[in-house]
């Protein structure tokens, strides 16, 4: 062809295939290098980017497209599948109910000599839902985005989405179970306000809604357990969780009341375990709840995501006492009618703390409102990280109303005026009893005093779009996770997501991994992997129990609450952070050679029980100290001094903090390896949370 | 106001179920009257730990009430002295100086003892699974406006659903009876709209087990009522009685 044309066209042709022969090269070089890259990430064990595997199309269809196309299991294969789900709060007993109720077989794991003692139980406010009973402007958009504002924009918006959408089944669910929601006269349900919210979307049953939404759980639970579809596990604590060809095949469990080490085979694995609040010794949480479970999933592969995000309840009883176990929550439906108040002369606030002036004695415009003052659009209502740390700051400038001055006055009399005391008791007669059983003093008369106290964890362990762990096969829902509330949850949103995790959004999901494991037979537990596993649980046990220092493990306990409360509490700063680091280390050097279990191990053993969880308690402290020290800026629960505004509030970095850190466990003398996901935002503007005005 | 006290305490130990029990006798100083029954008796196992002795085992989780983890049987009465408490929630202002305190745990043929003062309440559990609840599965449910329920009806049914299951009814009872437990949860769910399509069928199944499970019955004392920590009513009983004979007359 050449041989016939002129020189400009030969010209051309070599042109041509010069242009193709660069273009292949320039093609074969970028595939190699990525290759390489691959390669290299596949060395060093990293994933390429952290998938969350968030379904196409616009945010209020996403539920809807990845419901329409996921995979399904049929009613056959279904019954040959075993899942274990460790929890029975209201994500666990939800979630086994749920799929016993699909005809999955469940075995079912609770801490507890009974499923309804989870601390679930203990949620007292209430449940939010965009009903919009009300009429009062709400929506499922108008829920998301105060959820995603409340969490100062950390949160995963297709996530929050869907969990707002959700709202409004769980309370047709709890109500078709029997659970006695609060009415009004006509015989419809009635709302209060929370948080962070400008309508009144929160269902209550008086000042006990998580015992009744649990209970509602449990009763669901239990018709499963009574059909032999849930075997029920009670007084077992899991211990680890057995993997298998990169895939969650079981757990080990010790049984409490014979100190038996157990193995359990399933097809998948659910985690619903709570928060790791127990890290402070002192906080809201029960005595048995613990993070021991997400640590094991961590060491196992599971992503820890931002676990400094801890939320700090600003009412809560003061701490009063060295021998005190436990810290209590007043509900904060009490700031619906409640007004927060410190005295506005500090001579006043000095009788106080010197026990010389009672605060009722103080007048009127003695008095400064402080929320009121600063945040006049939301006023009492502000969310719980702006509230506690307002009271803190009153309390560090010397206006503190106890004998440590570490409280403020949360105040009935106006209510009372308003109301009535009839209606006051009605509304809260509960928790005035309650205060009144924990302090000796009666509230109706004098005001309430409170202080924040640890209360919730929002980071936990991270999942995907799916609620599946970093390892496949491996779940996790409920509180234990790190979704949905970002950096800050609002109130009355965790009896929500638990509810939310447990009857409609795992049941759904976990036919997705499901359905591809129907040929899978049942394994058996003589595998080596179980073997091994239980072999390194046994090992820990014994390492334990072989210490035989001379300090209980509640003293390094109460050391270890100390130095979280102190260094990683409510205001954080890189040199105190550091200081959490050194003082950690220390503990956990003062904790594996100098504890003191008695006892045996093959036996129902408390102290060994409480052991197992403090290991694993400071490793989690640990973690939460390096991510707040990582963690360059404010934001929700998370407040570092050095990033506030001049008026002093949360001072985000969105430039260069926007992501989830996901911590991946790398061995347990190193580092662990930060990993991010960003978080884009597609729907929502970020804003600089604004609550004055 | 704070002060101390110091008080003799004499505890149940009992090594496992089969194991014989008996009271060890322990002498606590200085403990604050702010202080809970439980924070006294962590510490109470803080000293036997620092003595290289065994802890007492006993049950409790939430220290707020509400779970109904703890028991115990503090001189005489299920939950201590104080009316309308948990063991967790009561305080040790209730108590003098120089008191003696006997701790057992709960005495009945249904919760036989584990350990010290834990025992199995598993036997409530079983109740439960017989029939405490409405058979409806996850999904497809009606609006919860759809059906207006009356204030007074849902209120009642509230009280009635306040029970936290601890066992101190049955441990109460002199004849071991749990119907004001098995009562609580057949009213709740009878007063309601949802549960009362099932509520014939729910009394007797419920009351079936706790037969079964070798509960005794119900000569109408009221020690149940007066001892339960959350003030669960005996009109309940009078409901179930009602839930049950209709039901046979049914039948």
């Amino acid at each position: 062809m050449a041989k016939k044309t002129g020189k400009q066209e030969l010209a051309e042709a070599a042109e041509l295939v010069k242009n193709t022969v660069v273009d292949a090269v320039l093609e074969a070089k970028e595939k190699a290098e990525e290759v390489v890259k691959e390669a290299v990430k596949a060395i060093k064990g990293e994933t390429a980017t952290i998938d969350a595997k968030i379904p196409e199309g616009p945010l209020a269809e996403k539920w809807s497209n990845y419901k329409a196309h996921q995979k399904l299991v049929n009613p056959a294969n279904k019954r040959r599948l075993d899942v274990i789900v460790v929890g029975t709060g209201l994500a666990g007993a939800s979630a086994a109910a749920s799929l016993a109720e699909m005809g999955f077989n469940v075995l079912n794991f609770c801490i507890q000599d009974s499923p309804r003692r989870a601390h679930s139980i203990a949620a007292q406010g209430g449940i939010n839902a965009a009903k919009n009973y009300q009429n009062d402007g709400d929506s499922v958009y108008r829920l998301f985005y105060d959820t995603i504002k409340g969490g100062d924009y950390r949160a995963r918006e297709a996530n929050v989405y869907r969990l707002a959408e959700v709202s409004n089944n769980i309370i047709d669910q709890c109500v078709a179970q029997g659970v006695p929601f609060a009415r009004e006269y006509g015989g419809l349900l009635d709302n209060r306000s929370f948080g962070g919210a400008q309508v009144s979307r929160t269902f209550y049953a008086k000042g006990q809604t998580g015992q009744q939404l649990l209970l509602g759980a449990y009763s669901a639970l239990s018709r499963q357990i009574g059909k032999g579809k849930v075997k029920m596990y009670s007084r077992y604590e899991m211990l680890d969780v057995v993997v298998i060809d990169g895939r969650a095949r079981g757990i080990i469990a010790r049984n409490l009341v014979t100190g038996r080490v157990e193995r359990f085979f399933a097809h998948a694995v659910v985690v619903g375990t709570g928060g790791y609040g127990n890290a402070f010794f002192l906080s809201t949480n029960a005595m048995a709840s613990n993070g021991s479970a997400a640590m094991q999933m961590y060491r196992k592969g599971a992503y820890f995501a931002n676990p400094c995000y801890a939320q700090i309840h600003p009412t809560c009883i003061p701490v009063h006492g060295a021998f005190q176990s436990k810290l209590t929550l007043m509900s904060e439906s009490l700031r619906n009618d409640g007004r927060i108040w410190v005295p506005k002369k500090l001579e006043d606030a000095k009788k106080l703390q010197a026990g010389t002036l009672k605060g009722r004695d103080i007048p009127e415009e003695d008095r400064d409102y402080y929320l009121e003052r600063r945040y006049p659009a939301f006023g009492n209502l502000v969310p719980r990280d702006v509230a506690s740390r307002a009271a803190k700051e009153r309390c560090d400038a010397g206006y503190g109303v106890n004998s440590t001055g570490l409280a403020v006055f949360l105040d009935f009399s106006d209510a009372i005026k308003r109301l009535g005391k009839d209606v006051v008791e009605a509304k809260y007669g509960n928790l005035f009893q309650m205060y009144e059983k924990i302090v000796d003093e009666n509230p109706y008369e004098d005001p309430m005093m409170i202080f924040p106290a640890i209360h919730y964890t929002m980071g936990g362990i991270w999942v995907d779009y799916e609620l599946q762990t970093s390892v496949k096969g491996l779940f996790c829902i409920g509180e234990a996770n790190f979704s949905d509330h970002g950096a800050n949850r609002l109130g009355a949103s965790a009896l929500m997501q638990g509810l939310a995790d447990g009857y409609f959004v795992l049941p759904y999901t976990i036919q997705n991994y499901l359905a591809d494991q129907i040929s899978v037979p049942r394994m058996s537990t003589d595998l080596p992997e179980f073997v091994e596993a239980e072999n390194a649980v046994q090992a820990k046990i014994d390492k334990l129990m072989a210490v035989q220092g001379k300090r209980s493990v509640d003293s390094i306990h109460r050391e270890l609450g100390l130095v979280m409360w102190d260094f990683v509490g409510m205001g954080r700063t890189k040199e105190g952070l550091q200081t959490a680091l050194t003082k950690i280390k220390a503990i956990k050097k003062e904790f594996w050679s100098n504890v003191f279990i008695p006892g045996k191990a093959d036996d129902l053993n408390n102290e060994l029980e409480k052991a197992l969880r403090l290991s694993d308690f400071i490793e989690i402290g640990e973690l939460m100290a390096r991510d707040a020290l990582m963690r360059e800026e404010s934001c929700g629960g998370h407040f570092r001094e050095e990033y506030q505004t001049p008026e002093g509030e949360a001072l985000r970095q969105d430039d260069k903090f926007s992501f989830a850190s996901c911590w991946k466990y790398t061995g347990d003398d190193n580092e662990p390896e930060l990993l991010k996901e960003e978080l884009n935002y597609e729907f929502v503007k970020r804003q600089t949370r604004n609550y004055k005005s | 106001m704070e002060k101390a006290i110091n008080i003799t305490l004499k505890v149940w130990r009992q090594a496992g179920p089969k194991a014989k029990g008996g009271f060890e006798t322990y002498e606590l100083k200085n403990i604050s009257t702010d202080s809970s029954f439980l924070e006294m008796l962590d510490v109470l196992n803080e000293q036997l730990v620092s003595e290289r002795k065994e802890p007492i085992a006993f049950d409790h989780d939430c220290r707020e009430g509400i779970c109904g983890m703890c028991s115990l049987y503090i001189n005489g009465h299920p939950h201590g002295p104080d009316a309308a408490v948990t063991t967790c929630q009561l305080h040790m202002r209730k108590f003098k100086d120089g008191d003696t305190i006997t701790v057992e745990p709960w005495r009945s043929n249904a919760f036989p003892v584990i350990k010290d003062l834990m025992v199995d309440r598993g036997a409530y559990d079983k109740i439960i699974q017989a029939g405490g609840f409405v058979s409806v599965n996850t999904g497809g449910v009606p609006d919860a406006n759809a059906i207006p329920i009356p204030k007074k009806d849902a209120d009642e049914a509230m009280d009635a659903a306040s029970c936290i299951g601890c066992g101190a009814c049955a441990a109460a009872c002199k004849n071991g009876s749990a119907m004001l437990f098995v009562s609580a949860k057949v009213s709740q769910l009878a007063l309601l709209p949802q549960g009362r399509v099932e509520a014939a069928a729910r009394a007797k199944a419920m009351v079936a087990k706790m037969d079964e499970l070798g509960f005794g019955n119900c000569t109408n004392t009221g020690a149940c009522a007066a001892e339960c920590p959350k003030s669960v009513s005996l009109s309940n009983i009078a409901r179930l009685n009602r839930e049950f004979l209709c039901a046979k007359f049914k039948d």
